[in-house]
Parts: C-alpha cells; structure tokens; sequence
C-alpha cells in the first residue's frame, strides 16, 4: 500500500516586491486505491501542489514543507532519485494534451522513452508494449499510430497517448491535473471513465485536479477544497456534497446551474479572490463570507483532523459541526 | 508538395527580376558611365564613340530590352572597364569572399548557438547577463569600429597580425573575427530566446514529469523544437554572405566581391554590379529555399500539410 502525503506545504515565487506566497500550508493525502479530488478556482493552487510535490516548479519557486512517498521525504531527495520517481511510482497527465506532447517526436517513439526510463525496455519489447499500452487507453490501430505525430491525433487521442505515457512506467500514483479541461464534453465523459477504469485495475491512488465540481463528483473518494492557497475543507465525496461545511464550498455548491430548479440566473459568490501577494490577516474568504464573525478577520482557521473525517478550515462551520 | 516549390520559385524569380530592374535603373539614372570611364576631360567625340559602342545612346527602355535578350542567351554582359566578361571577373573574385565568409559563418555558428543555449539554461545568473552583454555588444559596434580597432590593436601596436591584404592565412584572422562578431551577437541572442520559449512549453514539463533527466530534456525535447526557428535566422545569414562583406573588405583591402562591388558602382560600370546582384539575390533566394526544405525535415507539421496541399 503505497501512499503520498504532503505535510505544510508551502510554496512562495519570486516577485519584484519580495516573494509571494502562493501555497500556505498545505496537507493533504492519497493511498492506493482511492481518488483524491483536488477543487478550487483558478490560483487557488491547486496544480502548483502537485507540481511542487514532483519538484517540477524550477528555481524561482522557494518550497518547503515535507512530501512524503512511503515515509520517503522527495524534498530532501537528490535529483537523479527524483527522475526514478517521476513517470515511474508517480506519473502526470495535464491539461492541454495537444502541447503537452513534443510536436517533433513521434507518439511512438515518445512512448518509449518512458519505457526505456523506467522498465529498462528496448526494440522489439518496447514496441510491443507500447502497442500494447495505446490499445489499453483505446486508441484505435494501435500500431499505425505509433509513427503518427501528435498534430495528427485529435486532442482526445492525444490525452489517451498522455495517458498511456503515464502508464508506462507502471505508476502507483497518478496525478491528472485538469486532464479533461481542454476537451470537448463528450470525449471529457470517455476520459474520466478511461481513468477511473485504470486507477480501478491497478490500484493506483490518485490525485485529480480540478475546477469542475461535476467531475470531482463523478469520479473522486475524497475531496479538498481549496483557496487561496490553503486547504478549507477535507471530507468524503458524499459528505462534501451532501452537507458542506465551509461558507465557500457552500458557495461553491450553490452557484452551479441547477437541471431541477428554474432558476434564471446563476449565483455566484459576491466579491473575489484576493490576489496572493494581499491576503488579508484572518480567514482568506472572510471578506466575501455571508457568515464571517470579528474573529474571522483576525485569526486564520486551521483545518483540525475529526472523527468523521470531514474537516473543515472554518470557525463558524467547526462550530457548527461540533 | 510540387505546387508548394513551384510557387517558391515563382517568387524567387521575382524577387530576382525586380533587383535586376531597379539596379539598372539607378545606375543609369544616377550617372553616366561614359563620363566616369573616359574622364571628364575626354574629347567629346571619343564619348560618344564610347556611348555608341556601349549602346548608352539608346533610350533607356531599348537599353533594358536588349540586356535582357543578352541574359536569355547566356550573356551577362561586359565589364565597360576591363573589357572582359562581366561575369568572369566576378566569378575571379568569389574564392576570396568564400574564404572569409565562410569561416565567419562557422564562427557566428558555433559561438552563437551555443552561447545563447548556455545563457538560456543560466537564465537570470551572472553567466546569462554576461554572456547577453557580449552579444549586445557585439552587434550594436559597427564592423568598420570593430575593423580599426582590431587593426590599430593586433597590426599597428602588437605587430602580431597584418593589417590588410590577401597574401597569407593571417590576414584572413582579422576580416574573420569582424565577420563572425555580430553575426554571433544575433544569433546568441536570438537563439537564447528561442530556447527560452521552447522550455516554457508544456512538453518540456511532461518530459521533466515523466523522469527524463535533464540533459536529455534539453538536448532531445528542446533543441530539435528551437532549431526550427534558429535555422530561419541561419538561413538569412547564408543568404547575405556574398553582400556582407562591403564594409569589411574595404577596411581590410580585401581582394573580394565586396570591394568589387564598391569599385564597380562608383565607375557605373553596369555590367559588374548587375553581376554580383545577381549573386546576392540569387544566394538569397536559394538560401530561403534551403531552409524550406529544411523546415520540411525538422517539423513534422510542416511536413505532413505540404504533403496535403501536393
């Protein structure tokens, strides 16, 4: 049973007025098995997560914080320990499938480096297997694909070769960020079943990125809401939709169009996100909270473990629950 | 694919004609090559013998005409000074602007590229904002500056280089450097912000993502897709190799096109400059017919819609 945990992750860019902190302390945790949904608007930090737990933010990032592979700390590890990591127990898929591939090399060829990185496969071997691999993601003519370049492939295919890169290296966690953002609603639906199907297969953990509450519902065990930086609430997916707890879940919950409700406009939450250089003091959300009380302003609420596994970063939601 | 090149080379030969034209117009407009030639105090009746003889006393369009019915059979004219085929002479000189210039294509190249790719890769450290200093530099003194300093410097004080001429391989090192610099400062320049952009692009994150190590990142995933670029600039260079070394030569007296073609156009001799135009323009188009192909060979996306269009 392989599992990640992230521990006070905190993440700050350089900026010309000194650095910004954009990750705030951030735990969060996935074991075989299960989907960790990983919610929240844009900036929030939710892919800047993930992306610094595989030390993929490059040098202007100042990460600190423990992340944690099996007791493994990958912050401490050296570089060429890293590589073995990336692609190979953890693998990434991303948002944009058409850029995320090398437009110079061919499907095939990019399959295989995977394969020759982490399962030591060659020649013949490697092209069966990644034959193979596209075949399992449901490429159709597997093999007359391999010499395709990625122009050639619609955007959904390309996701299924992301997909099956990811694959390769028999990964025990994916990490899927925003995999279905770029495509067209219909091939969204194939992905995600695609997904759930392997994770389901492999007992693979993993970690789904993502703005869109709908595929969180669809697909996740577990979901964290985020903002600004922050975790604000940790639940099961039921209990997450069922009675959330936190004033911007809420929020989140309400202002998505309804099918049952006649409804003629939508609700969105008033107000908006602080940009990260400017936080205030007390809770982030406090300014645009219905809810928010004096000591909302001046004391950050921390997200405290519970019995019911459903935690939440808020004074007045924590009390309520209690 | 065949509909693709035609219409190149349909372009190329009117790129070719129209510098052919506008050359011939202001060579004749601007001064009278008899005068030149013979000198001002020539008895008027040996100028006209001369202009009868050069056809000069036709009117312009005839004069055009005739030049070009010279062209379709082979002729490029004769030189109004020597008296020998026009394109002979050039092609006499050619040898010594090849001998500088492309060893100062090798220079810009090989200093260039690299540099750029280095600085690039220490983007933001002392060794980028050095290295774009020396580019900066590089192309922003002009090439006469650069030549006398160089001269004043290694011939007149050091006495280790001599200071013009063709005699030796030492006098090609000065030209060579002067050549080779801004070239090099451009191509450092440009070739670092190639790289830069390509190491943005989300591919390079998912080579990074699936444990490729970074050497191999740069040099698999990164170079072949900032070559694509860098080659157009490249290109533009081969295309101006016969041209760019005007300045150079003369503050060398180098024996090349480049002096050929200053000497030629102050005597208005027609012929000689409308033949090394023709080399610069002819060298310019089938260097950016070169790195058409080339593009063909380096982008795939390039090559599979040209495969759709033919």
């Amino acid at each position: 049973m392989s599992r990640l945990d992230i521990v006070d992750l905190r993440v700050a860019f350089d900026a010309p007025g000194g650095p910004v902190e954009v990750l705030r302390g951030i735990d969060l945790s996935v074991t075989a098995g299960r989907t960790l949904g990983v919610v929240g608007e844009s900036g929030c930090g939710k892919s800047v997560t993930m992306l610094a737990a595989m030390r993929l933010l490059g040098r202007r990032a100042h990460v600190t914080g423990r992340v944690r592979l099996d007791g493994l700390d990958m912050l401490a590890l050296p570089e060429t320990e890293m590589e073995r990591i990336r692609g190979g127990r953890i693998a990434m898929i991303f948002q944009d499938p058409m850029s995320s591939l090398n437009p110079v090399h061919r499907i095939g060829t990019q399959l295989r480096e995977t394969l020759a990185l982490h399962r030591d496969l060659s020649g013949g071997a490697a092209a069966a297997e990644a034959v193979r691999l596209l075949d399992r993601v449901g490429i159709p003519a597997a093999r007359s694909r391999m010499s395709d370049y990625p122009h050639q492939l619609s955007g959904g295919m390309n996701q299924r070769a992301m997909i099956a890169m990811a694959l390769a290296g028999e990964p025990e966690i994916l990490i899927a960020d925003e995999p279905t953002t770029a495509l067209d609603v219909t091939i969204q639906a194939q992905i995600l079943d695609l997904l759930r199907d392997l994770q389901a297969e492999r007992r693979m953990a993993m970690v789904l990125i993502t703005h869109d509450l709908g595929v969180i519902a669809e697909t996740a065990d577990d979901v964290a809401v985020m903002y600004c930086g922050r975790v604000v609430e940790h639940a099961p997916v039921e209990r997450l939709f069922a009675s959330p707890r936190h004033p911007y879940t809420r929020g989140l919950l309400a202002s998505l169009p309804r099918m049952d409700a006649r409804e003629t406009s939508l609700r969105p939450i008033p107000g908006s996100v602080p940009p990260a250089g400017a936080l205030p003091m007390g809770c982030a959300f406090a300014p645009r909270c219905g809810a928010a009380e004096p000591g909302c302003h001046a004391i950050m609420p921390l997200l405290a473990p519970r019995a019911d596994r459903h935690e939440v970063a808020c004074h007045v939601g924590a009390r309520a629950a209690a | 694919m065949i509909r693709f090149f035609a219409s190149k080379l349909l372009r190329a030969f009117a790129t070719i004609l129209f510098v052919v034209t506008f050359a011939f117009l202001v060579l004749r407009v601007s001064g009278d090559p008899a005068l030149l030639i013979m000198g001002a105090e020539a008895p008027p009746d040996a100028i006209a013998a001369f202009r009868a003889a050069w056809g000069l006393d036709e009117p312009l369009w005839r004069q055009y005409l005739s030049y070009f019915a010279a062209i379709a059979n082979g002729d490029l004219g004769y030189s109004m000074r020597d008296r020998r085929p026009a394109l002979g002479l050039v092609l006499d000189r050619l040898p010594d602007t090849l001998r500088l210039m492309l060893p100062a294509l090798a220079v810009k190249i090989l200093i260039g590229v690299p540099a750029g790719i280095y600085a690039a890769l220490h983007r933001d450290t002392w060794i980028d904002r050095t290295t774009m200093a020396f580019s900066v530099l590089g192309y922003s003194v002009p090439n006469f500056v650069l030549g006398l300093m160089l001269v004043l410097l290694f011939a007149v004080n050091l006495r280790w280089l001599p200071s013009g001429g063709a005699e030796t391989w030492l006098h090609t090192i000065l030209p060579i450097v002067v050549l080779g610099t801004a070239g090099a400062g451009i191509l450092a320049r440009f070739t670092r912000s190639t790289m830069l952009e390509i190491l943005g692009q989300p591919y390079i994150r998912t080579a990074t993502a699936k444990g490729v190590p970074w050497f191999r990142v740069v040099s698999w995933h990164a170079l072949p897709n900032a070559a694509i670029p860098t080659v157009t600039v490249i290109g533009f260079m081969i295309g101006s190799l016969i041209a760019g070394a005007v300045v150079t030569e003369s503050v060398f007296s180098w024996p090349g096109i480049g002096r050929q073609l200053v000497v030629a156009v102050a005597n208005r001799d027609v012929a000689v400059v409308q033949v090394i135009l023709l080399f610069v323009a002819g060298s310019m188009v089938v260097s950016n017919l070169a790195v058409d192909f080339l593009y063909g060979w380096l982008d795939p996306r390039v090559r599979t819609t040209r495969g759709k269009e033919g």
